[in-house]
């Protein structure tokens, strides 16, 4: 599972670093960082962070496979 | 017949962030024909910010910022495979590999590369690096992880800055080389870039101003670079980050209004051709199209947001599959961010488009403002560092023609809010590389089209 976070949306409320802080980090004040590719074992933490994001920033899904024709 | 525009043969050139999400959108409006994807670099489509921050820290590998799909678009996808024509008569995409693709809607998404460093030679030397794609960026933090005795990097843009803070972040000793009077200036005017300019010093980046690289040396490495000022700077790594190329070579023959400064369309991506008669089955969506916008007095806006990417990619797929009456404008407000040195900026509207600016809340001391950007009268843009709560309000006055300065909105407001000082915003000719959203111009002087002559 990948994240993507459309930051010209976010406005750093900063939901997801506490919801799922091996994913998401501050930098500074307010500059979001996400790791995007998830670990299996953090997909069902990252879900609720990407649900409790208030203005709804994130989003999750597959990758386009490799070596897709 | 709205039926028939649902089926069909569409295919899409660029398989990034624009091609994936007007593919998507095709298919979520009920497209149901073949889709085909064409896309140079051998890797699904991925993100791109990611790749001058976290991957150059060092936290996230180059290779691991591929783009979620919202849903599968259910198409070919030919990776590794550059477009090397456009057919409108034929409707026919060309390929450097393989036989042409046939098409009933073409959209063009093959957005931008890297500016070179303009001597091939010096460019050559192993040390060398530019920063656009995934590969670009493995090889830059391979490089950083080495680490080098100094890095040296061309152009003072958002690109350029960003980098500098990664190397700071690592520890690593930086040398910024900047054309015009500060960073981030030819994007953000003088205010701003004063606060850029303090903000590389005081994470210890050896900024130089008002300077031109003038050589790079080394014997097969890169060992440093002459500047125009008469010094030298030694180091191991330069990256030349004098900002973006649009990708529109391949249409040199196609007939289509495609030049320099990207491929001009309207406001419902329909790509113009040489002539300025729009194209029926022709459009474009992403950082290579250029396209005009009512609040900035319909001047054709080129953009490299990653914003517009996703709003006109939807746009552009709605259109392609509904007929003229259904049809949908692009006026997506311009909207970015980037961050560096820690500091959030982020922006709306075109802050270039303007001759005066307040300081609406914050101030440049506390590094958290707000600044509005004024044009004749009316708000055209601001920038918030580390106040992001604060842009849609602002947002909102740019969507309404609010006077200019705005008028008390804000309980933090400083005294520098009542003061409007010139927005200070340099020629573009004058710095390394344009400002990441530029005004191309309609007066008769500028060019629309651009004609060339076949080599």
């Amino acid at each position: 599972m990948q994240i993507v976070v459309d930051l010209a949306r976010c406005q750093g409320y900063a939901q997801c670093v506490f919801l799922a802080p091996q994913a998401f980090e501050l930098h500074g004040e307010e500059a979001l960082l996400c790791h995007p590719a998830v670990p299996d074992e953090q997909r069902e933490r990252v879900r609720q962070a990407a649900a409790a994001c208030p203005v709804q920033a994130i989003l999750l899904g597959e990758a386009v496979s490799r070596g897709a024709r | 017949m709205p039926g028939d525009l649902k089926e069909g043969r569409i295919v899409v050139v660029g398989a990034s962030l624009t091609g994936l999400r007007a593919a998507e959108k095709l298919r979520e409006e009920g497209f149901t024909g073949s889709l085909t994807i064409v896309g140079d670099e051998p890797h699904p489509p991925y993100d791109r910010p990611p790749l001058s921050k976290q991957v150059l820290f060092g936290e996230v590998p180059a290779n691991a910022t591929a783009l979620p799909m919202r849903r599968d678009p259910e198409a070919e996808w030919r990776l590794g495979v550059r477009a090397t024509g456009l057919d409108t008569v034929g409707k026919r995409v060309l390929l450097a590999d393989g036989e042409p693709v046939p098409y009933d809607r073409v959209l063009i998404a093959t957005g931008t590369r890297a500016r070179p460093w303009p001597n091939a030679q010096e460019a050559a030397l192993d040390g060398v690096l530019t920063l656009r794609t995934c590969d670009d960026a493995a090889l830059l933090a391979e490089r950083l992880a080495a680490g080098p005795r100094r890095v040296l990097v061309i152009g003072g843009g958002f690109t350029g800055s960003e980098i500098a803070s990664a190397c700071r972040e690592r520890g690593l000793d930086v040398t910024v080389a900047e054309r015009g009077p500060a960073p981030l200036v030819g994007a953000l005017g003088g205010t701003l870039a004063k606060l850029a300019a303090a903000m590389h010093r005081n994470h210890g980046v050896d900024l130089r101003c008002e300077v031109t690289v003038t050589a790079l040396r080394g014997h097969g490495h890169f060992t440093g670079a002459e500047l125009s000022d008469g010094s030298r700077v030694d180091a191991d790594v330069c990256v030349v980050a004098m900002g973006a190329v649009r990708n529109v070579e391949w249409l040199a023959e196609s007939g289509l209004a495609a030049g320099p400064r990207g491929i001009a369309c309207d406001a419902g991506c329909r790509a113009f051709n040489m002539y300025g008669i729009v194209t029926d089955d022709v459009f474009v969506a992403g950082d290579v199209s250029r396209f005009p916008h009512p609040l900035f007095d319909y001047q054709l806006l080129s953009l490299e947001h990653w914003h517009n990417a996703v709003e006109q990619a939807e746009v552009a797929a709605h259109n392609m599959i509904h007929p003229e009456p259904l049809r949908r404008p692009h006026l997506a407000v311009p909207a970015f961010w980037s961050s560096q040195f820690g500091l959030n900026i982020k922006s709306v509207g075109v802050p270039t488009f303007s001759d005066h600016v307040v300081i609406a809340q914050g101030s440049l001391e506390a590094r958290r403002l707000a600044v509005v950007y004024g044009y004749r009268g009316r708000v055209t843009a601001a920038v918030t560092v580390d106040m992001a709560k604060s842009l849609e309000y602002y947002q909102d006055l740019i969507e309404t023609a609010a006077q200019f300065p705005p008028v008390a909105g804000a309980s933090d407001r400083p005294p520098a809010a009542e003061v409007p000082i010139p927005s200070d915003v340099p020629d573009p000719s004058v710095l390394y590389h344009g400002p990441t959203v530029a005004l191309t111009g309609h007066l008769p002087d500028r060019r629309l089209a651009m004609m060339r002559p076949a080599v």
